[in-house]
């Protein structure tokens, strides 16, 4: 038999999957580039560790969404984390360690991880 | 881990137009593409619209897949699931605005919806009682059953303003209050829910159980509370067998996870419920012959009172309340009377479920709050009539409701409005006519229908209804009388007033409403031997236009009854005698030559 408290963590645990479903608009966006040159270039882990990070740190107002070539597919794989009222921000030559530094610096602190941005990169 | 979620709606509609295939097909495809531990395929219920079946939806993109053949489903997990490309070709179109994808949410069919009791049909695998725990499931329950008292929910209810979903809309609270109350040592009582839905067009409560199931197993555990009993039956019609699917394994998972059961929540409380097939009987949404069927007996109703809440099923205290009611109780629980209150209109709370069907464009279910006009939810939800074709009326209540002539277009929907323009709200089958449609023919189809499932027992029911249907008849083949009319009127008043059950009392609402607003069409077929919408075949003859005829013989050739002939090029003539009027030369003249008369 389930107590209360149980049924709180049952709830807890699955709100981070049902939650991806919910119409209602998350503020953050994080964008994987997912086309032939993203993936080649190994976007699919980054995409992973970003979608478990975010899910597993409950962070909300964040969806982490693919989108397509982006036209920079010497930088992939890129992520762009776009925010309401705030200048768009794109990683590049990700990979899932750098990913989970976006996440832990960037979505949780608010902090741009320069040293990954594409400024950065072409100087 | 899953990153993204493909919703399959697993609905009665989409079910019907393959969704399953399309569900097997992707998970088939993902498997091929190694995405299966990153995307995961999940089957709902109803999204609503049924109308483009079947509908598949990605999150967390929300992007909105209509009619998805299986061809499609290769192409949307290789752009959209793979490469991150949602194809665009395949959305819903109302979606799409100048190659800007815009949220469903902002659609004309979901924008003026609100929904509470569909709130979790197309968002949760119901199969999987977890996914309703995680959104909010059975936390109504747990707050009932340790932070209120039996007094507290009743009063919830009656602050909330909730009026029962089945048609009749008497407060829920008041019910359950009764039911706590009336016979105060009682051994035991009963919470049952009326899943029997009957009426033609009507399919919002099927909905609910194949959406949702959990949320009427968690409102009869709450009720239970309420008014002191252990012990829930869902009666549910036999042809349902989604529905009765789903509600086994929700009720099997609730009693694993303790959710039913002996000693709820460690709280003393305990509380099961079980299932009850009814066989397909329309009077049996009735509510006491409900009970006399789940009793085991026929279901044929008894004379009230004794109500229920005094003596109802095995003659203990009993609750029944529609499934729609239910949906939305464990919602009240948790945000509030006031909450609840300060949807709808004065005298009706909430929001409520309708089923549009007839001729119109958006078929499906939709859910809006008490009060919405009838114009926003055939214009504006249900995207109008196919055709350029010009409204006629709408059909509220089914067999028991009447029609909504276009004069009341733009009436708020409430309970209180709707008996007051002679139909009502019923359980929410909206069936939606154009100038096609005769309404003679439309009465006379409802009383057909009641005339088959009145159970006999009670004689104005059922010899009342055979009369009323033969006259109607009568005028449908151009042998009525103005003297039918009028004999018709005052039949119909003879039996609202003497029938026993609500079957009878509200079987001739159809003709008078139809008598009410639309008495030249009655006129027309008596005195001038005419059906003007052209439907009533004793009515019509069918001729051909000697000046418009090319004489390509198509028609000839599509008669399946040889009534037409004539030479290649040279003018056809029909047969009258022969002539079944079936429209099948109608169809296929490529000059518009032959016209009913």
């Amino acid at each position: 038999m389930k107590s209360l408290e149980e049924l709180k963590a049952i709830r807890e645990r699955m709100q981070g999957q049902v939650g991806l479903r919910n119409e209602s608009e998350a503020s953050t966006r994080v964008v994987v580039g997912m086309a032939t040159c993203g993936i080649a270039s190994g976007a699919r882990p980054v995409l992973v560790a970003l979608a478990d990070a975010v899910a597993e740190k409950k962070i909300e107002d964040v969806a982490v969404t693919q989108t397509g070539c982006i036209g920079l597919c010497q930088y992939e794989p890129i992520v762009e984390v776009i925010q309401p009222g705030k200048e768009k921000v794109t990683y590049v030559k990700m990979d899932a360690k750098k990913a989970l530094e976006v996440v832990e610096q960037h979505l949780i602190r608010g902090q741009v991880v320069t040293e990954y941005t594409i400024g950065n990169t072409m100087k | 881990m899953y990153r993204s979620h493909v919703l399959v709606c697993g609905g009665t509609g989409c079910t019907s137009s393959g969704s399953q295939q399309i569900i097997d097909t992707f998970e088939a495809e993902i498997k091929k593409n190694g995405l299966e531990e990153e995307v995961s395929v999940v089957r709902t219920g109803c999204h609503g619209l049924c109308a483009l079946g079947p509908i598949v939806l990605v999150y967390p993109e929300g992007s909105f897949y209509s009619m998805v053949k299986k061809e499609d489903v290769a192409e949307i997990v290789s752009e959209h699931l793979l490469k991150g490309r949602v194809v665009t070709r395949l959305l819903y179109q109302e979606t799409v605005k100048e190659d800007e994808v815009i949220p469903l949410a902002e659609t004309g069919f979901y924008k003026k919806q609100k929904r509470v009791a569909l709130r979790n049909c197309g968002v949760i695998n119901p199969e999987v009682i977890d996914e309703y725990i995680a959104v909010d499931g059975y936390q109504a329950l747990g707050k009932v059953l340790t932070e209120m008292t039996p007094d507290d929910v009743i009063q919830t209810l009656l602050d909330a303003g909730l009026r029962g979903r089945g048609g009749a809309g008497f407060p829920t609270g008041m019910k359950w209050k009764l039911a706590k109350n009336l016979v105060p040592d009682a051994d035991q009582k009963y919470v049952c829910c009326n899943a029997d839905e009957g009426d033609p067009g009507a399919f919002m409560d099927r909905s609910v159980l194949e959406g949702d199931p959990h949320v009427v197993l968690e409102a009869m555990a709450i009720a239970g509370y309420a008014i002191g009993a252990n012990q829930g039956y869902i009666y549910v019609r036999a042809e349902y067998p989604i529905a009765i699917e789903r509600l086994r394994i929700a009720i099997g998972q609730a009693r694993e996870y303790g959710l039913l059961g002996k000693n709820i929540f460690g709280t003393g409380f305990d509380f099961d419920i079980d299932l009850r097939l009814g066989a397909g009987a329309f009077v049996c949404g009735e509510e006491t012959a409900l009970m006399t069927s789940i009793e085991g007996k026929r279901g044929e109703p008894r004379p009230r009172p004794p109500f229920p809440a005094e003596k109802g099923l095995f003659k203990k205290p009993t609750v029944l309340n529609n499934v729609e009611t239910y949906a939305n109780i464990p919602q009240i629980i948790l945000n509030g009377a006031e909450w609840f209150n300060s949807i709808g209109t004065e005298k009706s709370k909430g929001t409520k479920v309708f089923a549009l069907g007839g001729k119109i464009n958006n078929t499906g279910l939709v859910e809006v709050p008490m009060g919405t006009t009838l114009r926003e939810v055939i214009e504006d939800i249900g995207g109008g009539i196919p055709n350029g074709k010009k409204f006629k009326a709408a059909q509220t209540g089914g067999p028991s409701g009447g029609c909504i002539p276009i004069e009341h277009f733009d009436i708020p929907i409430d309970y209180d409005n709707l008996l007051g323009i002679g139909s009502m709200m019923g359980s929410g089958g909206l069936i939606v006519m154009d100038e096609d449609n005769c309404m003679v023919d439309i009465a006379k189809f409802f009383l057909e229908f009641t005339v088959d499932e009145s159970c006999g027992k009670c004689t104005p029911c059922r010899i009342g209804t055979k009369r009323l249907y033969e006259i109607l008849d009568k005028i449908t083949k151009g042998q009525g009388t103005l003297e039918d009319i009028d004999k018709m009127e005052e039949l119909c008043y003879y039996i609202k007033a003497n029938s026993l059950c609500g079957l009878g009392q509200t079987a001739p609402n159809p003709v008078l409403s139809t008598l009410r607003y639309f008495r030249d069409e009655y006129i027309a077929h008596v005195v001038d031997k005419k059906c003007p919408a052209g439907v009533c075949k004793g009515l019509v003859s069918f001729e051909i236009d000697p000046e418009k005829c090319k004489g390509c013989t198509m028609c000839a050739r599509i008669c399946p009854a040889g009534a037409i002939s004539g030479n290649l090029k040279e003018a056809h003539v029909i047969n009258k005698e022969k002539c079944l009027k079936c429209g099948a030369c109608i169809e296929k003249c490529k000059f518009n030559a032959i016209v009913k008369k």
